[in-house]
């Protein structure tokens, strides 16, 4: 599994633009390579482009500018179905006159496969999709979770060295959806085909992929493994879109090392790692995550009065609404574990938190 | 969840609740609360509602019952129907019953004293016109055999038999006792024989017209066959127009459907008119063509008033009625469908074909059948148009409810035509499959 850095990228977007109408840019100056065998979500809010770059890679929507590469070669002039990418639809797209077989078959017949090699392939791709007692069936006499099942069949039968996926998960219940990506990521790696997913579920994302391009308003925001997004996000739309997140406006006084030194402009001071954010004076956004805020007592160097506003029990933690620095909105999330500090609403206390677990991003 | 996060006590029905709410009697049949069985205590809830439903219906109903169903009914009876022979000429009847016409030359004296005595009492009330008329139908010559005879019926005296024959010689002849006594009854397969070109014998058998006079099996095969041949045609002028339209922004696409209800605007008198004005001899289109050089003035293209005149102008008029169903089906057919089809390596033609194609197939049935069936009882368009090789068996229809007044033999056409498109619709069902028919 690469990362994408070290070897040459497979799918490489090269300063890609797209406009629909003229006017606006949907997708601003992409710059993306994906490396063979990767799998790579594009995440972000609705709107934001996904779609839309994923079509231009399967080439139902044309680049305004820039270049589209797969394996070295330029395929903006290729048409879609000379591309040889497999694709598995929001809606599944499963052709609802043709059988489940016929559905699997339909690929390897329009590249004029021998029948007896169809009929082996396709009755591989049911059984790694454990449908093979369905191939008789039509689409319609599916339940939601087994076209999907089918649907991704039928975009890795023909072997695709590249399968896309539009939020192929959207339409199953949460319990079916989790399945199903332990299912994708499964045969994701049994086949090590290069995956270019699409979702705006953060924790489809987190769980699924190798790397994540965080999209918003058509520019990626970052590119990095699940871990380092959730840990080390460089903007504060990333920092705001994957998992919780408190925010602290403020202006930068100084930095040193690395270490900016914010003043909050609810009142009050925070060192923070200065990791996008101006020089001094200029406004900044602190980000400090709910899990790494402490509560009660400590000797950390960033510390600041709090007011309980409300806890919310939730079994194996407790979050809890506080009001820090003059913002009401202040999460914390306290462990339910013995001995730990118990709270009540109304309550005045102190939070704490390293200066490390303190990003100074863009003031957004 | 358990009761205690969610901060009440969960309560199920109790025991004897459910008991209440539904028990099953020894019988194993169903009851309600009240102890009535519970199909019974449904259907009265339902009783409401149907009556209800019912009520709303019920002028549309009696609407359609008594100025529909029962005209149609009626015009089907008389396609049957000969009451006025038996009515009025009751001795007559009853005397040829014994008659072979099959083995004796003429009828026995019997029948000429009866036809007699009936022409007498039909002359007094002025009716024997009207069965003169009714015969002619029949048989060319009997209306003015039976006025003839009605004038002089009531000199007839002693023999009977040369006093008719005197009267006319046409009462020396087989055929025309024939005719009566095949048109004795109060019911007849008359109108339908001659529907199909069939008619009774000297003796009584049913043969086929002369060669000259059949005319309706064949109006009956060139309505079929102009009828595909407009179906056709529209659905091959209208299957890309729809594909386009169900494919365009939605903006642009009202525009343009606009366009196609366009003609619904004008009168249909005006829109067959001005096809005359185009196809005609002297018209607009070979005006063209003559000064493009491309015919000459003696060679001016018929296009109207034949064939084809009656092909085109339906055509156009009938084209919306296959686009919008097309349309309304393409317009469900997601094209992520396509684009699936073009991913897996499928050319545009292929995906089209086997993909696209099968799905808009519902469209293409209800436009053919919505076409067929509005083309097949065509009349005014054929009528304007057609001149003599163009015409319908609906024109002949109103020919004959208009003109002729053969009521009986419009009834019989009409009911064959009936016949003939249920026919076609039953093959369809049984070929395409009828649920395959989308509307919208
Ligand atoms: N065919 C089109 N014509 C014009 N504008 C379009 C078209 N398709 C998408 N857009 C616009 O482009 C922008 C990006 O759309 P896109 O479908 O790529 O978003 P997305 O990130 O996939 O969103 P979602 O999560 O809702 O699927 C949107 O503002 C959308 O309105
Ligand atoms: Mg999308």
């Amino acid at each position: 599994m690469g990362d994408g850095a070290g070897e040459k990228p497979f799918v490489v977007f090269d300063r890609v633009q797209k406009s629909y109408d003229g006017e606006t840019l949907v997708v601003k100056d992409l710059n993306l390579g994906i490396g063979k065998g990767e799998f790579l979500t594009m995440l972000g809010p609705s709107g934001s482009g996904k779609t839309t770059c994923l079509m231009m890679l399967a080439g139902f929507e044309t680049a305004t500018h820039g270049e589209i590469r797969l394996g070295e070669k330029p395929i903006n002039n290729i048409p879609p179905h000379r591309r040889g990418i497999g694709m598995v639809f929001q809606n599944y797209a499963l052709f609802p006159h043709m059988t489940v077989a016929e559905n699997l078959a339909f690929p390897l017949q329009v590249r004029k496969t021998p029948k007896a090699e169809i009929e082996a392939k396709v009755r591989r791709a049911l059984d790694m999709v454990q449908m093979g007692a369905f191939g008789g069936r039509r689409p319609a006499q599916l339940s939601g979770g087994q076209q999907q099942r089918v649907a991704v069949a039928r975009a890795l039968v023909f072997d695709p060295e590249l399968v896309l996926m539009d939020e192929p998960l959207g339409a199953l219940d949460k319990q079916l959806r989790e399945q199903m990506q332990y299912e994708i990521k499964h045969i994701h790696d049994s086949l090590g085909v290069t995956v270019v997913y699409v979702t705006h579920d953060q924790a489809e994302a987190l769980t699924m992929s190798d790397r994540v391009a965080v999209f918003n308003d058509g520019v990626i925001q970052q590119l990095s493994p699940p871990q380092v997004l959730y840990e080390r996000p460089m903007t504060s739309f990333v920092a705001q879109f994957i998992g919780e997140n408190n925010k602290l406006a403020g202006r930068v006084k100084a930095i040193e090392d690395g270490e900016a030194l914010v003043e909050i402009d609810g009142g009050g001071f925070s060192r923070a790692l200065a990791v996008n954010c101006g020089d001094a004076g200029s406004r900044t956004q602190l980000s400090i995550r709910p899990e790494r805020v402490t509560v009660g007592e400590s000797n950390l160097p960033n510390r600041a009065e709090a007011r309980v506003q409300e806890l919310i029990y939730l079994g194996d933690h407790i979050r809890c609404r506080m009001s820090v620095l003059g913002y009401e909105d202040f999460v914390v999330k306290v462990p339910n574990t013995p001995g730990h500090a118990h709270l009540a609403a109304g309550e005045t206390t102190t939070v704490a938190w390293h200066t490390e677990d303190c990003r100074a991003l863009d003031a957004a | 969840m358990t009761d205690a996060t969610l901060g009440g006590p969960s309560r199920a029905p109790s025991r004897e609740e459910q008991a209440a709410m539904a028990e099953k009697s020894e019988g194993g049949v169903m009851l309600a609360a009240d102890g009535t069985p519970l199909k019974l205590s449904l259907a009265r809830s339902l009783r409401r509602k149907r009556l209800r439903a019912f009520l709303l219906v019920l002028p549309l109903l009696a609407f359609v019952l008594l100025t529909f169903i029962a005209p149609i009914a009626d015009m089907l009876f008389r396609s049957v129907e000969n009451q006025i022979i038996p009515d009025n000429m009751p001795r007559t009847v009853a005397a040829l019953e014994e008659w072979d016409p099959a083995e004796s030359e003429l009828p026995p004296d019997a029948a000429f004293e009866a036809l007699v005595l009936d022409m007498v009492e039909m002359e007094a009330a002025k009716s024997h016109t009207r069965v003169g008329s009714r015969l002619n139908y029949e048989q060319s010559g009997m209306s003015g055999l039976f006025r003839k005879t009605g004038r002089r019926a009531d000199r007839v005296e002693g023999d009977y038999r040369a006093g008719l024959i005197a009267i006319d010689e046409e009462w020396g002849e087989r055929q025309t006792w024939t005719t009566l006594k095949n048109f004795s009854g109060a019911y007849t397969l008359g109108y339908f024989l001659s529907a199909v070109d069939m008619t009774y014998g000297e003796t009584g058998e049913i043969v086929a017209k002369p060669e000259l006079q059949q005319i309706y099996m064949f109006l009956f095969e060139r309505t079929l066959w102009l009828s595909l041949a407009i179906t056709g045609t529209t659905l091959l002028l209208g299957y890309p127009i729809a594909y386009l339209l169900a494919n365009l922004p939605m903006r642009t696409s009202n525009l343009l459907l606009i366009l196609v209800l366009l003609p619904f605007w004008t009168s249909l008198l005006v829109r067959t008119s001005s096809w005359i004005v185009i196809l005609q001899q002297q018209g607009v289109l070979n005006d063209t063509l003559v000064a493009l050089g491309l015919i000459d003035d003696q060679n001016r293209l018929s296009l109207i008033f034949n064939q084809t005149g009656t092909i085109v102008a339906m055509t156009h008029i009938l084209l919306p009625f296959m686009i919008l169903p097309l349309y309304s089906v393409m317009k469900t057919i997601p094209p992520s469908y396509v684009r699936a089809a073009k991913s897996l390596g499928a050319t545009n033609w292929t995906a089209f074909w086997r993909v696209y194609f099968p799905q808009s197939i519902p469209g293409i049935g209800a436009g053919a059948i919505l076409v067929f069936i509005l083309s097949i009882g065509y009349y005014i368009t054929p009528e304007l148009v057609g001149g003599t090789s163009g015409v319908f068996i609906s024109n002949r229809i109103a020919y004959h409810i208009s003109s002729s007044l053969n009521w009986g033999l419009a009834a019989a056409l009409a009911v064959i035509l009936l016949i003939a498109v249920m026919g076609l619709y039953w093959l369809y069902d049984r070929i395409v499959g009828i649920d395959n028919v989308k509307l919208g």
